[in-house]
């Protein structure tokens, strides 16, 4: 199989190229697209990418197959591959580090203004904090977040305003903590996403959902934060 | 840098319900237009009548005002997102600047003009 994979060293290469290269695969078997970065690394150990657990946890390993996000660990060869021919790039939007590294400061301190964390400033009982089991199920579909950046970077809005548009992946961590009955923070966690960037730059065209590896839905996370602000805001 | 600084109302709630508030205004006049036009036979006295009517000039008024709004919105919006330095370069602010001044001309003309014909001075 041909893979052609985007490669550049910003110490070396002047420019980012395309570099065309082939895999033997074996018969009978539909590796991952991470087997196939690790056979390619045994021709060129000079090829960099992320990776860690392998097994879809970490979300280190996020990059773009044939023009779609996800991660590599996760996506069968056949899932992706299209003539035989499977193309590798850096999650877009993104600065490039090296390769199919990309840096990913922007995606963090974005998820870094959402607070991501409980806010409750109420004396803490001896043990935890208990919730419901009705209350605990509204995470259900939030929590599972990996924060791989597959969604934001599919994102056009995040794209193109990536210092103000908080992104999906932040956004549904937002929702993750507006939707939790532990937090008592509500008020100010949306009155500071009322603002024309934050929230409201997301134009709904669901890219975030088509990519996420986990199967999550960011849009709607995103349309309840703006029933919140709205209904706090009328 | 895009700031929002020429958001119509600096608030992305406010411009968002603002937005959709008046897509319903602009959505109700046409239905207003189409339906005189496929009902009543044009003439010049009809029209006259019709747009001419009190009831009809206010709303023309508001439909009006509703169109600067939502086009304003929509426009600012498009200019912060594609007129940026990332894509248009170091002279990213000044286009962006000049695009959202040519389009706060049109949208006055616009409005004055709408105003001489609804209200005849």
């Amino acid at each position: 199989m041909q893979v052609s994979v985007y490669r550049y060293n910003p110490d070396i290469d002047e420019v980012p190229v395309m570099r065309d290269m082939q895999v033997e695969l074996p018969a009978g078997k539909d590796l991952m697209v991470l087997d196939v970065l690790e056979l390619l690394k045994t021709q060129d150990p000079t090829i960099s990418y992320r990776r860690s657990c392998r097994e879809g946890v970490c979300g280190s390993d996020g990059i773009n197959m044939n023009g779609k996000n996800g991660l590599a660990c996760f996506t069968t060869v056949s899932q992706v591959v299209k003539r035989n021919k499977l193309i590798l790039r850096p999650l877009p939007g993104l600065p490039v580090i090296r390769d199919l590294v990309v840096d990913m400061t922007q995606f963090y301190q974005q998820y870094e203004k959402i607070q991501p964390y409980l806010i409750n400033n109420d004396p803490p009982p001896a043990q935890e904090r208990l919730q419901s089991q009705q209350d605990r199920e509204q995470l259900d579909g939030l929590y599972e977040c990996i924060l791989c950046a597959c969604c934001s970077t599919a994102c056009p809005s995040f794209w193109w305003n990536p210092d103000k548009f908080i992104g999906p992946a932040g956004l549904l961590q937002a929702y993750r903590f507006l939707a939790d009955t532990r937090d008592t923070a509500t008020v100010e966690r949306l009155a500071n996403l009322d603002d024309p960037f934050s929230v409201f730059r997301c134009r709904g065209i669901m890219n975030c959902v088509a990519v996420c590896p986990k199967g999550l839905n960011p849009t709607r996370a995103i349309g309840k934060i703006r029933s919140m602000l709205v209904q706090q805001g009328t | 840098m895009v700031t929002q600084v020429l958001s119509l109302t600096r608030s992305g709630l406010a411009d968002f319900v603002l937005q959709r508030v008046t897509a319903v205004i602009l959505a109700a006049y046409t239905f207003c237009v189409l339906g005189f036009f496929l009902i009543v036979p044009v003439t010049y006295v009809a029209l006259t009548e019709y747009f001419w009517s009190a009831p009809m000039q206010i709303f023309s008024t508001l439909t009006a005002f509703s169109i600067i709004a939502h086009a304003w919105i929509g426009m600012w919006t498009i200019g912060t997102d594609y007129l940026r330095a990332a894509h248009v370069g170091g002279l990213a602010d000044t286009l962006r600047f000049a695009y959202q001044m040519i389009c706060l001309l049109i949208l006055f003309v616009y409005i004055v003009w709408s105003m001489r014909l609804i209200w005849q001075f």
